[in-house]
């Protein structure tokens, strides 16, 4: 096919598209227009039933807390997906464990590595700070895990190797990783244990507002934070290991 | 409040034809985490800030270095395969 007939081609699937673009948009409800009647409901009961002001929150951890399940072991699943791709081969098991070393010397500015450095403490405490109020104020522990999981790295990037390799390496990672997965089930089984419905708020719900509150909605999330916190850096640690031992078979 | 939502609507239609049409993927990466970045902006005008908090970690943090660091990967690999490719 020419170009000139593939422009043509492309430019009439082009206009169709507009058309039936155009003509969707048109009959468009307004911005903010809802008429389903669950949203509506469930606004105005969460506050009352699980002491939460963060409605959200109420949802993902609680009311749907069942569908979270599923999404946290959909990432469990895709981290050991990647494990297991990076998993050392026999030739390398038999050379024995590798002296990994990352780049000592990064090319970076004084300014950098200070102002750097000065970030890990606030982006840690940022981190917990938005795992662990998500009953209270947007966030969560999904949130919090990932920028808990974005410190480390600017440890790598300040220039602080030796620091970044002993984080990443620690064996409390795979432990935040799998203790984390393995909590949210275990707080979902431990409802059973009351007889009550998989994954149904047991434990006392608290004062609206405070930090200890809304049940087991503040639990879930920092289980959540931790395992999503663990993931994140293992998945690092990974492909850093990886391109290491790659650019060291380069230089043998 | 109407016209910021008309400005960040504009400026996420301009610039994800810009995360297509950078074809080197390095600057595509760029893009990428500045489209990211512009989406949480627009989740948070919208009047949803969790979406807005996810977006920002994942979508301006951890997607471009998981991106960046799979290219990596892989350009070592191909450098490597040429390498003995030629010997």
């Amino acid at each position: 096919m020419s170009s000139r007939t593939r422009t043509a081609f492309f430019l009439c699937s082009a206009a169709g598209l507009v058309f039936v673009f155009a003509c969707g948009i048109r009959d468009l409800p307004p911005l903010g227009d809802y008429r389903g009647p669950y949203g509506n409901v469930v606004t105005q009961v969460a506050v009352y039933e699980r002491h939460t002001t963060d409605v959200v929150n109420a949802i993902n951890y609680d009311y749907r807390a069942f569908d979270t399940l599923g999404e946290e072991f959909i990432f469990f699943a895709s981290v050991l997906g990647v494990l297991l791709l990076f998993r050392p081969t026999q030739e390398e098991d038999k050379n024995g464990k590798r002296e990994s070393k990352l780049e000592d010397a990064l090319p970076i500015s004084d300014t950098l590595r200070v102002s750097m450095q000065a970030m890990v403490g606030i982006m840690i405490v940022f981190g917990v700070y938005i795992a662990s109020h998500g009953q209270l104020t947007p966030g969560g522990g999904f949130q919090g895990g990932v920028i808990l999981a974005s410190a480390p790295l600017v440890v790598y990037l300040s220039g602080n190797v030796k620091t970044f390799e002993a984080i990443i390496s620690s064996p409390l990672v795979k432990l935040a990783e799998c203790g984390g997965a393995a909590g949210y089930a275990a707080i979902g089984t431990a409802a059973l244990l009351f007889g009550a419905h998989f994954l149904t708020n047991i434990v006392p719900l608290g004062t609206t507002g405070d930090l200890f509150s809304s049940g087991t909605i503040a639990v879930i999330s920092a289980v959540v934070g931790m395992e999503i916190a663990g993931g994140f850096v293992l998945l690092m640690q990974n492909y850093l290991r990886e391109i290491i031992e790659e650019r060291l078979r380069e230089s043998q | 409040m109407r016209l910021l939502q008309w400005v960040i609507l504009l400026l996420v239609a301009a610039v994800a034809p810009a995360v297509v049409l950078s074809r080197d993927p390095k600057s595509q990466v760029v893009t990428l985490s500045f489209y990211g970045l512009l989406c949480a902006l627009m989740f948070f005008i919208f009047q949803a800030p969790d979406v807005a908090l996810s977006q920002i970690t994942i979508g301006a943090v951890m997607l471009p270095l998981m991106i960046m660091l799979a290219l990596t990967k892989m350009r070592r690999q191909n450098l490597r395969r040429e390498r003995e490719g030629k010997k």
